[in-house]
C-alpha cells in the first residue's frame, strides 16, 4: 500500500493549521511522511497537547504538603497517612459518547481506570458526571440509556464500586453530551510508578489487547466541533473489553510487585504514539519501535494505523531485562498478549520501523516541547443584568416542581445500574452528597464528591468556578471528611471564540482562588474543548471532583434525621435567587448573577461542622434548590417529616453559599449554637424533623406523596 | 475450617468472600482456576461473584469447564460444602451441581440494591442461623439473576424444601421468586444476593453475617 501524498487537504483533515504545518517543516527540515504527519497530528491536537489551555492551567494551585504527585502523570497522588496514598483523576469521553453512547462511555471508564492502575494503585472508587440535553429532545433518552449502560457494563465487570456523580439536563447539551469519568485507587506511597523511561537499550514491552483499526484518529476527532456529518465518525469510537482490562490490571499490579517495571504508560488517546513519546520525553531518551512485532488483530495494518489506533486495554512499559522470566510468568498466568516492540535509544529520536523500512524518524523531545501553545484572545464576560422581581409562590408547589424535574429528582434509576458495593468497603452509596469507601483493613475512609453548577458558570465564570469547588468542599465536610485535593474536568466550547475562551479563563481564576483558600490543590485533570455543534456551545462545565479523608469512624457523619431532631441552618441566608433551580424550573428563567462565594466563610463554616461532628446527627450542604430541597432530601432519607417555620420563597429556595442544614438532638441544639457563635459562624433554628409531612409555614404535603414523586420522575422519563 | 475461594480471572468478589469467611474464623486459601486440585483438607468451597471469563455470552459457562471446577464438582459429590454467590451461583448451575439456569433480568438492566430476602428453610448449614420466614436485607448486583427451572424442577425444589431464599419483591423475574437453592444433600447452596456485602457493621447492615457464622460452627463441630 502506498502512502497518500501530503496535500493541503490531507493536512487540514489531520486538524493541523497551515502555521502548525509550517512549524513541522521547520522542525524536521523536509516534508513529513504520512506516518509522521499522523504522529504530529496525534501529539498536537487540542486533546493531547492542551495547546489552548496550558497557559491557564499553569496558574492553578497544585502543591501542598499532602501532594505526592501533581498534574503531569497519569493521575495525581495524595498522601493519606500510614504510608498510603490515594491516586485519582477525572477524564472526559464526551465526543465518543455522543457518537456511540454505550462504547463511548464504557471506554471512558476503561481509560480512567487504566490511568489509576498504571500508577500502581488498585482502583477502589469511581464516579461519573453526566450532562445531557433537554429530556424532551429526541436523542436524549437513547443517550441516557446508552451512557448509563456503558458505564455500568464496564465498571461492574471490572469490579470497582461507583460512589457518586452527577446527572444533569439542559438544552445546551442537545448536540454534545458530557461524560466525565473519575476513578480513585489505593497504593503504597513509596510504590508509585511513573512514566519516565530510564536506561539505554532497555526493552519496550507491549502488554494487553491486540491492536486493531478502532479509534484511529479519535483524539483528533475529539478536538473538533460537530456538525451534521457526525454519524460518519462512528468508526473513530473504540470498543471496550472490561474483562481484558480486569486481567490487565491484575497482571500490571503483580508485575509491579516483582520489581521488573522501570516505567509504564497506558495507551489512551493517540495510543502507541502518545505513550511511547511520553516515556521517552520524560526520561530524556529516544525510542525505536519495530511495528511488525506489535500484536495485531487485523491484517495488513499500516504504520500509520498502528501508531494512531486507540484500541483499548493496552499498556506500554520498560522492563528490567534480567527479570524477563518473572514478567513472562505473570503475563502467562493472566493469558495476556505481550511483545517486546522496541527499545530505548540514546539519541533524541522517535524511530518507527515496519518490516525494516523507516516509516518515521523524528526528534522525539520536540514532539512535545515544540508543540504549539496559544494565548488565545478572550473577552471577560459582561456582568449579568440584575434579577427582576421573583413573585412569592406556594413553597410546596415550588418543591414539587423541583422533584418533578430530572435534574433534582432521585437518580436511583441510574445508580442501581452500577455496582456500588463491590469490594465490600462501601459505607455510603450514591444518592445524597458524598460517597464513602473504607480504606480496606484500616479505620480510615475516603469521601468523594463531584460538583459544578453550569448555570452559575455561564452567568459568572469566576463565581461559578469558585462555587464548583466550594460545593465539593461542603459535600466532603457534610460527611465529616477533611478535604484533601481535587481533580478537574474542564468542559467548554470552541476556544477560538473569545467569549468561550473568556469563560474558560475566568472559570480557572475562580477555581484557582477556591482551591487555594480551601487547601484542596488540583492534582490532576483534563480539558475538553470544542464541545459545540453547529456553532452552539454547551454550558461551561468545569466539573470538580474532590477527595477527603475521614480518620476514624467517629469522625464520620453518615446518619439520617430522626423524629424530634432539631433542624439547624449553618451559614448566612440572604435569599439569592439569581440563576437558582427554582427560577429555572418554575419560571423558566435563567437570569441574574450567580450566588457570590465567600471563601473565608466557607472555610469557617466547614471547620465548625468538622469540629462538632459528635453533636451532629445528620448534615447536608445547601446548593441547588436551597433550604427547601435540602430539608426534603434529609427528611426523605430519614423517613421522617420536616416542619420549617418559614414560607418565604427566597428564604426557602435561595441558593446562598457556605450553608449546611444539620439535624441534632433537642438537648444539643443550644450547645451547637454557642459553639457556632464562638466560632463566628451564623446559625439559626429553622424547624424540626417530625411527623409524616413536609410543612413550610402553613403549606403542607404528605412526605409519602413527595417521596413517590421524587422517586418516580427519572424512571417515568427514561425507563 | 479450611475454606477455598475459587478465583477466575474475572472474579471480583473473591476478596470480599475471603474477608467474610475469615471474619467468621475460617482459614481461607485463594485457589486459581487453572489449578486441578483443591488444597488438601479443604472443608468448604466458595465460588464468588464477578464476571468469571467476561461472561459476554452465557454467564459462568466457560468457568464451569475450567480445571478447578472439576475438583469442585468432585468435592461436592464427596459430600463437601459449596457456596456459590451471584456469578458463583451461575457457575454452579452450569456445572450441573444445581438445577435450572440464570437468565437475563426481566427488566434487561443490571440491578444493584438492597432487597428483601425471605428465608424459606432453616434446614441447612447456610440458613440454620435464621428462622424460616425471616426477612433479611441483602444487596443484589447482577444482570443475569432471573432464575428459571421447569415446573417439575421447581415443584421438586419446593417439595424437597430446597428453596433456601425467595425475594419479597421479585426484582429480576425469577420463577416463584427464587433467590437461592440447595442441592439434594443440602450441602451446596447457590444464591444471587451477596451475603458477604452485609457482613460487618460498616456495610450498613449485617443480615448476612449469621450465614458465615453457622457455616463455620457446623464445619468445625463436624
Amino acid at each position: 500500500m502506498t502512502d497518500p501524498a501530503i496535500t493541503p487537504e490531507l493536512i487540514e483533515a489531520h486538524g493541523l493549521k497551515p502555521d502548525e504545518y509550517q512549524r513541522i517543516l521547520d522542525i524536521i527540515g523536509r516534508e513529513p511522511t504520512f506516518t509522521e504527519l499522523g504522529i504530529f497530528s496525534a501529539m498536537w491536537n487540542e486533546h493531547c497537547s492542551y495547546k489552548s489551555s496550558k497557559k491557564w492551567l499553569r496558574t492553578l494551585p497544585t502543591e501542598g504538603p499532602q501532594v505526592i504527585c501533581g498534574p503531569g502523570e497519569n493521575a495525581g497522588v495524595v498522601d493519606i497517612g500510614d504510608g498510603q496514598a490515594v491516586v485519582f483523576k477525572m477524564e472526559s469521553h464526551n465526543h465518543p459518547s455522543y457518537i456511540e453512547p454505550y462504547q463511548g462511555a464504557a471506554t471512558g471508564v476503561g481509560g480512567i481506570l487504566r490511568d489509576v492502575f498504571t500508577m500502581g494503585a488498585r482502583p477502589i472508587a469511581a464516579m461519573n458526571a453526566l450532562s445531557f440535553g433537554d429530556p424532551a429532545h429526541p436523542k436524549t433518552r437513547q443517550l441516557v440509556n446508552g451512557v448509563v449502560e456503558g458505564i455500568g457494563g464496564y465498571g461492574n465487570c471490572f469490579g470497582v464500586p461507583t460512589v457518586g456523580g452527577e446527572v444533569r439536563f439542559h438544552p445546551a447539551y442537545n448536540g454534545n453530551c458530557l461524560v466525565n469519568a473519575f476513578a480513585a485507587g489505593l497504593a503504597d506511597a513509596d510504590k508509585i510508578f511513573y512514566s519516565a523511561a530510564s536506561g539505554v537499550g532497555m526493552p519496550v514491552v507491549y502488554l494487553g489487547a491486540k491492536t486493531g483499526r478502532d479509534g484511529v484518529g479519535g483524539a483528533t476527532m475529539a478536538s473538533a466541533e460537530f456538525d451534521e456529518s457526525i454519524e460518519e465518525k462512528r468508526p473513530t469510537v473504540q470498543v471496550g473489553d472490561p474483562f481484558t482490562e480486569k486481567r490487565l490490571m491484575e497482571a500490571t499490579l503483580e508485575l509491579m510487585a516483582t520489581g521488573a517495571v522501570i516505567s509504564i504508560q497506558d495507551m489512551g488517546a493517540a495510543g502507541l504514539t502518545c505513550s511511547a513519546v511520553e516515556m521517552g520525553d520524560k526520561g530524556g531518551l529516544g525510542v525505536r519501535l519495530d511495528l511488525e512485532k506489535v500484536p495485531v488483530r487485523e491484517e495488513n495494518m499500516t504504520a500509520y494505523e498502528m501508531m494512531l489506533s486507540e484500541s483499548q486495554e493496552r499498556m506500554l512499559m520498560v522492563l528490567k531485562p534480567e527479570l524477563e522470566a518473572e514478567a513472562k510468568a505473570v503475563f502467562d498466568k493472566w493469558d495476556l498478549d505481550f511483545a517486546i516492540v522496541g527499545e530505548t535509544i540514546a539519541e533524541d529520536r522517535f524511530v518507527i520501523m515496519l518490516d525494516g523500512a523507516v516509516k518515521a524518524d523524528l526528534p522525539l523531545s520536540k514532539l512535545s516541547s515544540e508543540a504549539p501553545e496559544y494565548d488565545r484572545p478572550w473577552d471577560p464576560l459582561p456582568a449579568p443584568d440584575p434579577l427582576a422581581d421573583v413573585p412569592q409562590i406556594d413553597p410546596i408547589d415550588g418543591l414539587k416542581a423541583l422533584l418533578a424535574s430530572p435534574n433534582y429528582a432521585a437518580k436511583q434509576w441510574v445508580y442501581e445500574q452500577y455496582d456500588t458495593m463491590v469490594m465490600a468497603d462501601t459505607v455510603r452509596t450514591p444518592g445524597l452528597g458524598a460517597g464513602i469507601i473504607r480504606v480496606h483493613g484500616t479505620d480510615k475512609s475516603l469521601a468523594f464528591s463531584s460538583d459544578v453548577t453550569p448555570r452559575y458558570v455561564k452567568a459568572n465564570p469566576v463565581e461559578g468556578g469558585k462555587q464548583a469547588v466550594a460545593e465539593a468542599y461542603r459535600n466532603l465536610i457534610a460527611v465529616g471528611a477533611r478535604p484533601l485535593a481535587t481533580t478537574d474536568n474542564l468542559n467548554f466550547g470552541n476556544p477560538e471564540k473569545p467569549a468561550i475562551m473568556g469563560q474558560f479563563v475566568q472559570a480557572i481564576q475562580g477555581i484557582g482562588q477556591a482551591v487555594a483558600a480551601l487547601d484542596m490543590p488540583i492534582v490532576s485533570g483534563n480539558v475538553s474543548l470544542y464541545n459545540e455543534t453547529d456553532g452552539q456551545a454547551i454550558l461551561p462545565t468545569p466539573t470538580i471532583c474532590a477527595v477527603g479523608l475521614i480518620d476514624t469512624p467517629d469522625q464520620m457523619i453518615n446518619d439520617a434525621p430522626r423524629d424530634r431532631h432539631v433542624a439547624l441552618l449553618v451559614g448566612e441566608t440572604q435569599g439569592h435567587l439569581g440563576q437558582s433551580a427554582l427560577l429555572a424550573e418554575v419560571f423558566n428563567r435563567e437570569e441574574g448573577d450567580a450566588p457570590p462565594v465567600d471563601l473565608a466563610a466557607e472555610k469557617r463554616n466547614g471547620d465548625f461542622i468538622r469540629a462538632n461532628v459528635e453533636m451532629i446527627k445528620a448534615c447536608t450542604d445547601l446548593s441547588d434548590g436551597g433550604l427547601a430541597l435540602a430539608a426534603f432530601e434529609m427528611a426523605e432519607a430519614g423517613g421522617v417529616g420536616v416542619h420549617l417555620t418559614t414560607d418565604d420563597t427566597a428564604t426557602l429556595f435561595g441558593e446562598d453559599q457556605a450553608r449546611y442544614l444539620i439535624a441534632c438532638n433537642f438537648d444539643q441544639a443550644e450547645a451547637l449554637m454557642i459553639a457556632a457563635s464562638q466560632a463566628g459562624v451564623p446559625i439559626e433554628t429553622v424547624g424540626r424533623f417530625t411527623g409524616d409531612s413536609v410543612r413550610f409555614g402553613t403549606a403542607e404535603a404528605p412526605l409519602d406523596e413527595l417521596s413517590t414523586l421524587y422517586h418516580a420522575t427519572f424512571r417515568d422519563i427514561f425507563a | 475450617m479450611k475454606a477455598a475461594v475459587i478465583v477466575f480471572p474475572g472474579s471480583n468478589c473473591d476478596r470480599d468472600m475471603a474477608v467474610a469467611l475469615r471474619a467468621a474464623g475460617a482459614d481461607v486459601s485463594m485457589v486459581w482456576h487453572k489449578d486441578v486440585d483443591l488444597p488438601s483438607g479443604t472443608d468448604f468451597v466458595a465460588v464468588p461473584g464477578g464476571f468469571s471469563f467476561g461472561d459476554y455470552l452465557r454467564c459462568g459457562a466457560i468457568a464451569a469447564k475450567s480445571p478447578i471446577c472439576k475438583a469442585v464438582v468432585d468435592h461436592a459429590n464427596r459430600g463437601g460444602y459449596v457456596l456459590g454467590v451471584c456469578n458463583g451461583f451461575q457457575v454452579l448451575t452450569e456445572t450441573g451441581l444445581l438445577p435450572g439456569v440464570l437468565m437475563r433480568n426481566a427488566g434487561l438492566k443490571y440491578i444493584c440494591k438492597h432487597i428483601g430476602l425471605r428465608v424459606v428453610t432453616s434446614q441447612s448449614i447456610f440458613t440454620e442461623g435464621y428462622n424460616a420466614g425471616d426477612i433479611l436485607s441483602i444487596p443484589i448486583a447482577h444482570h443475569d439473576g432471573n432464575y428459571f427451572a421447569d415446573t417439575d424442577q421447581v415443584k421438586a425444589l419446593q417439595d424437597q424444601d430446597r428453596v433456601a431464599f425467595t425475594y419479597t419483591d421479585n426484582p429480576n423475574g425469577s420463577v416463584s421468586d427464587i433467590a437461592g437453592i440447595l442441592s439434594e444433600n443440602r450441602r451446596v447452596l447457590g444464591m444471587m444476593p451477596h451475603p458477604e456485602r452485609a457482613a460487618d457493621d460498616g456495610h450498613g447492615g449485617t443480615d448476612g453475617k449469621a450465614m458465615f457464622r453457622t457455616i463455620f460452627q457446623t464445619v468445625v463441630a463436624a
